[in-house]
């Protein structure tokens, strides 16, 4: 608390100047890192301005890890590690943390969980709290009773949610774009009552390893202090790596079929797409900054343009490329008045067969850069953001000054290299459409 | 409960006091109000090199009428639909260019519009902030468009989703002369039937500098944002705004029950008791002590709701508890749930109004009296690591006439909340002829994609 002339300001002074001259790339965003004793990978972001400290657990154990489990293990895995330890019951867990008035989040998708903890960096709350969180990821006891009643609770609110357009329109679309690829994966009600307590302890012991972890530490600690704090999270978790640690390549070339459900909404939820880009992917930056231009950028977006402003036919429209350790979803979503379906989907397919096929404008590219560069700062403007974008460095492997080239790699990209690469990887006549309401005249 | 804990659970709150005593968002905010009446809010957060400005106009559902419902919002949705020097969409794309992110939102009490980017750009938004609160257009082509919009807005928001359309039906069984029955995003046939004039009427009314607040949080310094809002806003000229008749919610005599069906597949129940609003922060205790009974219901982990109803009895799937004692009109505390499998939803009901029942009649324990401050003092420490939830917070307590100098205030007097207080209060507020129920019936998902009359199964409250 002394240093409360941010360190954290001075830094940023050097980050705005690298902004202006790109050329001059060095490390700006100081991410500590190290391993533990027991090969858990740790990256820390000192930051003494607030009295808090934020804590992020990563493992690969998301969705996609399930082969050999019924789908959903990774969820109620996840959720469960808070039920209590041998020795400490759930009531006690949740005495615990409240006594402290810290927070911890389980978090699962397709590629990983994670908790999160966010605690008072005062040493008597801190401590308590990693001590607990600590505990219950070294020896989670599944008690068999407390896995019956989650998992009727689950079952219970799934069911609800396939009642939901927007789930049977997601459920249909992961189908049709990653087929046999477990990115297809989608947990049911009927999948998750076949989950026991065997599967639970099993997915954890192969998953939660210590040598597969990513620890991320953001706030109102030291190095000495946060080396302990690392041990201590990861001493007692499982030994080892994680087995396997490949997914499957997805299977890029899709048949891109329509399908449509019948659903009694008032609105069609209008999915379409494909399989995207991976992490790391050599044209992840003209994807991205293309993605902007396309259905990322808002209001400033062809297609909010086309569909909304122009003609009033939807209230949000939208695309994304969902990056994960393998080729994740390319996805333009929207939802209109069923009526309208059709219309609405033609001027969809029209936005996006003449932005594969032009490109976008230098115009464009110029406002896109403009506002991705500008906007930088608020991608790391507090601990929360710091916290999950290093966490997202570190559990898929990039490099440690992604964040700080993030300015110059968005700065290089060109007009030809986004529509090159939206030639390549969107293949607008073999793209998955799903329609969950009716089409016209239905 | 043992010494030990005890013991554990005081130095916990000793440990928090002077965290507590920095923890104050008002610290450091400094005010001015314009010769024109427009407020302006400066709370420096120098950590990172962004700004967020807030626009707070004191207009909302609060302030319509049947036959207008909507218009607010509706008028929300126009304000980026161009001036004479900014055409339509040009807001949008300049903020944007800034690198900025920006949107807005209508609530019953205020219509806010917000944007964040780099704090260099701070003149930028407050210049196109301030050209359009006077200078809005209102083309009549551009609005044939945003209402279809709107409209989409409504579907996807509340007509598809059961939850939200009973919750609609709720407010307006709750709540018979108050205009916090209205849904803050209209009816639908109130949309279908409004014109360019009206929206034209309601900005001429509402849209002023003597009924808006701006909040600006972050790195700034603020004698240059006065400055800056003064050079931009000072021409804005204060009008005579419309007089507010308070419309108070008379009495309620006896239980309201309400049923509505939907397509879902399990039935919900949410019961909502009238209780009082905040509305002065050194004299009133009744607010703060509900906000703490909330807390013990469901404020942490491990509280009674959750504990007693999902994990023991496993009467429920999920149980929630919600109160807002912050406003411009009337209260509601509000407790619902969602059955276990295989439990109706008259055991349910009768499952929340026996915990209520409990501490109206055994009280709270100090340990749980402690927990919920644990973390309603931890909460205000988190919320100054994000510079919109500052401005937001600060903007709410303007907003509700509360006045944002007083969060500090406000905390001590949650903290001095006693065990007594709080049964007190759960004795008053909890009495069925200030209650009403709504329940969702499930209907079945049709096979031809019509929805059917017949609920499903046996009707509510046979099942078990």
């Amino acid at each position: 608390m002394l240093d409360t002339v941010s360190t954290l300001r001075r830094r940023w002074l050097a980050m705005l100047l690298i902004a202006a001259w790109p050329m001059a790339a060095s490390a700006t965003l100081p991410i500590q890192s190290w391993q533990t004793a027991a090969g858990a990978r740790v990256l820390l972001i000192e930051n003494r301005d607030l009295p808090m400290l934020d804590v992020k657990l990563e493992f690969p154990a998301g969705s996609a890890w399930e082969n050999g489990f019924p789908a959903g293990t990774a969820s109620l895995t996840n959720s469960l590690v808070s039920a209590g330890t041998a020795h400490l019951n759930e009531q006690q867990v949740a005495d615990r943390l409240a006594d402290t008035g810290a927070q911890v989040s389980p978090s699962v998708d397709e590629d990983s969980a994670s908790f999160s903890l966010r605690t008072l960096s005062d040493p008597r709350e801190r401590d308590a709290a990693v001590a607990l969180l600590a505990e219950l990821l070294s020896a989670p006891a599944f008690p068999d009773s407390i896995v019956e009643r989650d998992r009727a609770r689950t079952v219970s609110a799934l069911k609800e949610a396939e009642t939901r357009p927007e789930t049977l329109a997601e459920r249909a679309f992961a189908q049709s774009v990653f087929g046999s690829h477990p990115y297809a994966r989608s947990s049911s009600s009927a999948s998750v009552a076949s989950i026991t307590r065997d599967h639970l302890l099993g997915f954890y012991a192969e998953r939660y390893r210590v040598a597969g972890v990513v620890l991320t530490i953001v706030g109102d600690i030291d190095r000495a202090g946060a080396e302990a704090l690392a041990e201590r999270l990861t001493a007692g978790l499982p030994q080892g790596r994680p087995l396997p640690d490949r997914l499957p390549v997805v299977e890029r070339a899709i048949a891109g079929a329509m399908q449509v459900i019948d659903h009694p909404a008032t609105q069609s939820h209008i999915l379409v797409g494909a399989p995207g880009m991976k992490r790391g992917d050599p044209d992840y930056w003209p994807l991205f900054v293309g993605n902007y231009i396309l259905g990322g950028g808002g209001f400033a977006s062809r297609l909010t343009d086309e569909v909304r402003q122009k003609r009033g036919l939807a209230y949000s429209v939208y695309s994304y490329f969902l990056p994960r350790k393998e080729d994740g979803p390319f996805m333009i979503g929207l939802q209109t008045k069923r009526e309208q379906t059709d219309e609405a989907l033609a001027v969809v397919r029209q936005t996006l067969e003449r932005f594969v096929g032009e490109g976008p404008t230098e115009a464009e590219l110029a406002a896109a850069r403009s506002n991705l560069v500008g906007g930088f700062p608020l991608r790391v403007e507090n601990n929360r953001k710091i916290l999950d974008y290093v966490s997202m460095v570190g559990f898929y492997g990039l490099p440690l000054d992604y964040i700080d080239r993030f300015v110059s790699n968005i700065e290089s990209v060109t007009v030809e290299q986004i529509r090159d690469a939206f030639r390549r990887r969107v293949q607008t006549d073999r793209l998955a459409t799903v329609v969950v309401g009716g089409g016209n005249g239905r | 409960m043992t010494l030990k804990r005890l013991l554990a659970v005081a130095c916990t709150l000793v440990a928090l006091l002077p965290v507590a005593a920095h923890a104050s968002l008002s610290a450091g905010a400094v005010e001015t109000t314009l010769d024109n009446g427009l407020k302006v809010i400066v709370k420096p957060d120098r950590r990172a090199p962004v700004v967020i400005s807030q626009l707070w106009y004191r207009v909302g559902s609060i302030d319509e009428t049947n036959g207008i419902t909507g218009i607010s919002h509706v008028l929300e949705h126009m304000m980026f639909k161009g001036t004479p020097s900014v055409p339509a969409g040009e807001f949008s794309r300049v903020v944007a260019a800034a690198g900025g992110k920006e949107n807005a939102f209508t609530s019953r009490d205020h219509t806010v519009y917000h944007q964040q980017l780099a704090a260099s750009q701070l003149p930028l938004v407050i210049r196109l902030e301030a050209d359009r609160m006077r200078n809005l257009i209102l083309d009549a082509d551009e609005f044939a468009k945003e209402i279809q919009v709107v409209m989409e807005e409504r579907r996807w928001r509340i007509e598809d989703q059961p939850g939200s359309l009973l919750y609609e039906v709720l407010l307006g069984t709750a709540l018979q002369a108050h205009p916090y029955r209205l849904p803050v995003i209209g009816y639908m046939d109130d949309l279908r039937h409004m014109t360019i004039d009206d929206v034209r009427d309601w900005y001429r009314r509402w849209y002023a500098p003597n009924n808006a607040t701006l909040v600006v949080v972050g790195d700034v310094e603020p004698e240059q944002v006065f400055a800056l809002a003064r050079e931009h806003f000072g021409p804005v000229p204060a009008a005579a705004l419309p007089a507010r008749k308070p419309q108070a919610e008379p009495e309620q005599n006896g239980i309201r029950r309400v049923h509505m069906s939907g397509i879902a597949e399990q039935p919900t129940v949410t019961m909502a008791w009238r209780a009082p609003t905040l509305t002065d922060p050194a004299g009133d205790w009744r607010p703060y002590a509900i906000d703490i009974l909330a807390g013990v219901l469901n404020g942490y982990p491990g509280a009674r709701l959750g504990t007693s109803l999902v994990r023991e009895q496993r009467i429920a799937a999920d149980v929630d508890a919600y109160y807002d004692g912050l406003g411009r009109g009337p209260s509601l505390f509000m407790l619902g749930g969602t059955p276990a499998d295989g439990v109706s939803i008259v055991r349910l009901e009768q499952a929340l109004r026996d915990q209520v029942a409990r501490i109206q009649k055994e009280g709270v324990r100090p340990e749980e009296l402690a927990r919920v401050k644990s973390q309603v003092i931890a909460a205000m420490v988190y919320a100054r690591d994000s510079i919109s939830h500052q401005a937001k917070m600060i903007g709410n307590l303007e907003s509700a006439g509360v006045g944002y100098r007083n969060d500090a205030l406000m905390l001590e007097r949650m903290r001095a909340v006693t065990a007594e207080q709080v049964q007190e209060v759960a004795r008053e507020l909890f009495v069925d002829e200030r209650l009403t129920i709504a329940i969702l019936d499930p209907l079945p998902m049709p096979a031809n994609g019509a929805a059917t009359g017949a609920p499903k199964g046996p009707p509510p409250g046979a099942r078990h």
